[in-house]
């Protein structure tokens, strides 16, 4: 059982300003169905005054995305906007007598969805699109990564996923999330001894699932997107065998999709030696 | 009027009255060392001996067949690490994707640590594995299948019969974790020809720190835990005569409730919860293969809700359940053996496993059919996916 305090308890069973908005003027939506959380915020903001009239929210996830989303509404109403944009998420764990550790990324989406909602507010988009997506499984940036490692002073990978989710399900990217860590530390010794220590986990089972989850998440959708697909067929150290389907088979292009862009992948976010083959000609 | 009802059998279950009426004369009575040579040894001895037979009768095995170990997890262990202990070099280890921790990360360990190699089968959305890619699946390397017999989560029941008996045409051992499916489903080892097989006594309404590990006469397995004599040098350490004689007990209560009619009226239960949840509440989704299932398991799934925040607000009525939900778990991980099924996320981090026991009475069932519907409400009403029916 978590060790959740009376404060996240009593949000959790009795949560206030739950529903929709129909007159909110900032809205922000954070998180999805498939990372298990997800919150969308309304504001009502007085655009005389720029104070927050009203919130209210919809969250689907557990008990402390719920108390985090519940008390967050009651933290704004009579804030000024520039008020609510000092609001981090350490003041939300703070309003709920703390969250552990693994829970932290609960309050993260709460500060979120304000910034998103005060953003919507004012015409603007946040702006992620520019920072590559580290973490596939919960779709987290590496702009994130960096912003929650100098915010908080994260030292540890288990650290990152407390705050981010990074890492904390296939764990595919923890390579990345601790060069990212060293780069920001300034510990280059880290970046080393964990590099190497996550190639040498890998066993080849996981290595091999590491090449066809990656292939399955992050190429196939792109190539779907135009009709096409893509499937493996086999992998041996090494060589990756691959067959194409759907729009794909029998594409022109194929050889360059396969080279150029599926290869490319593989060699850039798994390791630079993968090689891609079409099933058939081996 | 709130009540108290506790539908996660899967994960432990209640000592029977019985069971621990049994046991309690060999704390302060009969506490001597089953290895003495004196009046306290010897009803020690025959109370091991008695227990050895009852939980024997109940698969059908010989006694010398049964080694008593701490738990389920030991058991698995022993007969894993034994087995390649025993045979190095035929290392090539057949498993599946949904079997329990206890198989899948000393698989696991084994592969990196001991340089065996392993095949994980997949399941199908259903659960189910398929005979044939476990055909596929052995090479001239292969040593060991190791397949669950019913799935915890889901209570699949997977083909142990067909699967014991390819193994032993093929000269292959067979190693079954049967902790979700002794007591529930008839095992009778004489029939089918598993190799080992591991079942836990909390299961079967001991105390938690029970087990057994089934060995066949003839196959010769390491020992795991090593420094003495006991359990004919199968399995060091003094015996654990109280909670054998729980073991024992359990077993033989478990073999009537076989025959009885018992099982039939667990199935009846949690047919009738299933059917009214599944009626009552839109969006849901029952998980695994319906007709080839433990009589004592549902797992259900409900959409635009998280099984965490499920399961607190039935902890809140006095209702115990458990979720495949990653944020229910200490990782962020959501289950295994729902994510292996292929399920949508929606799904998944929505699921509900709810399991009975035989002291699981009708009017607990209506009190959950009552309360569960307005919990997964409650949660939706509050979930940006979904949209309040018009």
């Amino acid at each position: 059982m978590w060790d959740y305090t009376d404060e996240v308890m009593e949000h959790f069973k009795n949560p206030r300003n739950v529903g929709k908005m129909p007159d909110a003027n900032g809205i922000g939506e954070v998180g999805s169905l498939a990372c298990g959380d997800a919150l969308t915020l309304y504001l009502k903001i007085n655009p005389e005054t720029e104070i927050i009239e009203k919130a209210t929210f919809q969250t689907f996830g557990c008990a402390s995305a719920i108390a985090s989303s519940s008390i967050l509404t009651e933290m704004l109403p009579g804030m000024t906007l520039s008020e609510a944009q000092k609001i981090t998420n350490d003041d939300i764990v703070k309003q709920l007598g703390g969250l552990p550790a693994q829970k932290i990324h609960c309050s993260v989406m709460g500060q979120e969805a304000l910034e998103a909602a005060i953003a919507n507010y004012r015409g603007e988009t946040v702006a992620t699109e520019d920072s590559p997506v580290i973490c596939t499984c919960f779709n987290v940036t590496e702009k994130k990564i960096r912003e929650q490692i100098r915010e908080h002073g994260l030292t540890t990978l288990e650290e990152v996923t407390d705050y981010t989710k990074a890492g904390g399900a296939c764990g595919q990217c923890k390579e990345k999330i601790a060069k990212i860590l060293a780069d920001e530390t300034g510990n280059k010794n880290t970046e080393a001894t964990e590099g190497n220590e996550m190639d040498e986990q890998l066993t080849p089972f996981q290595r091999m699932k590491q090449i066809s989850d990656f292939i399955e998440q992050a190429i196939a959708p792109a190539l779907q997107a135009d009709g096409g697909d893509i499937e493996v067929v086999d992998i041996k150290n090494n060589d990756v065998y691959v067959k194409f389907k759907g729009a794909c088979s029998g594409c022109p292009n194929m050889f360059i999709t396969l080279k150029v862009f599926v290869e490319k992948q593989l060699q850039d976010y798994i390791s630079p030696e993968l090689r891609v083959f079409e099933a058939s000609r081996r | 009027m709130k009540k108290l009802v506790y539908l996660d059998n899967n994960a432990t279950c209640m000592t029977s009255p019985s069971v621990r009426d049994a046991m309690m004369p060999y704390f302060n009575e009969f506490y001597g060392n089953p290895s003495s040579m004196h009046i306290f040894g010897e009803p020690a001895a025959k109370a091991l001996k008695k227990a050895r037979e009852q939980v024997a009768a109940l698969l059908n095995a010989k006694p010398s067949e049964i080694i008593f170990t701490s738990c389920g997890s030991e058991s698995n262990n022993h007969a894993l690490r034994g087995f390649l202990e025993s045979y190095p070099k035929k290392n090539h280890i057949i498993s599946t994707v949904v079997e329990h921790p206890a198989v899948l990360q000393t698989l696991k360990f084994l592969e990196k640590n001991k340089g065996c190699t392993l095949t994980l089968l997949p399941v199908d959305q259903n659960g189910n594995i398929s005979l044939e890619k476990l055909k596929e699946a052995v090479t001239t390397n292969t040593g060991l299948i190791t397949i669950m017999s019913a799935n915890n989560e889901t209570g699949v029941i997977y083909p142990i019969r067909e699967i014991a008996e390819f193994a032993a045409e093929k000269g292959i051992l067979f190693h079954t974790d049967a902790v979700q499916a002794v007591g529930k489903i008839p095992i009778d080892l004489q029939k089918t020809p598993v190799s080992m097989l591991s079942l836990s006594g909390h299961k079967l309404h001991t105390p938690k720190g029970i087990g057994a590990l089934y060995i066949r006469e003839g196959v010769k397995i390491h020992p795991f835990i090593i420094g003495g004599h006991q359990e004919s040098g199968r399995r060091a350490g003094t015996e654990n005569i109280p909670y054998i004689v729980a073991l024992g007990q359990a077993c033989q209560e478990a073999g009537q409730e076989l025959k009885d009619g018992s099982l039939q009226k667990i199935s009846a239960l949690r047919n009738k919860l299933e059917q009214a949840l599944v009626k009552q509440i839109s969006n849901t989704k029952i998980n695994g293969n319906v007709p080839n299932r433990l009589p004592n398991t549902t797992n259900l799934a409900f959409e635009f809700v998280e099984g965490e925040a499920i399961l607190l607000k039935l902890s809140e009525l006095g209702i115990a359940g458990s979720t495949g939900s990653a944020c229910a778990s200490g990782s962020l991980d959501p289950s295994h053996v729902l994510t292996a099924m292929k399920l949508p996320y929606s799904f998944i981090h929505g699921s509900l496993r709810l399991s009975l026991s035989k002291f699981t009475t009708e009017e607990e069932i209506d009190y959950a059919i009552e309360h569960i519907p307005s919990v997964i409400q409650s949660l939706r009403e509050m979930s940006p996916f979904y949209t309040l029916p018009k």
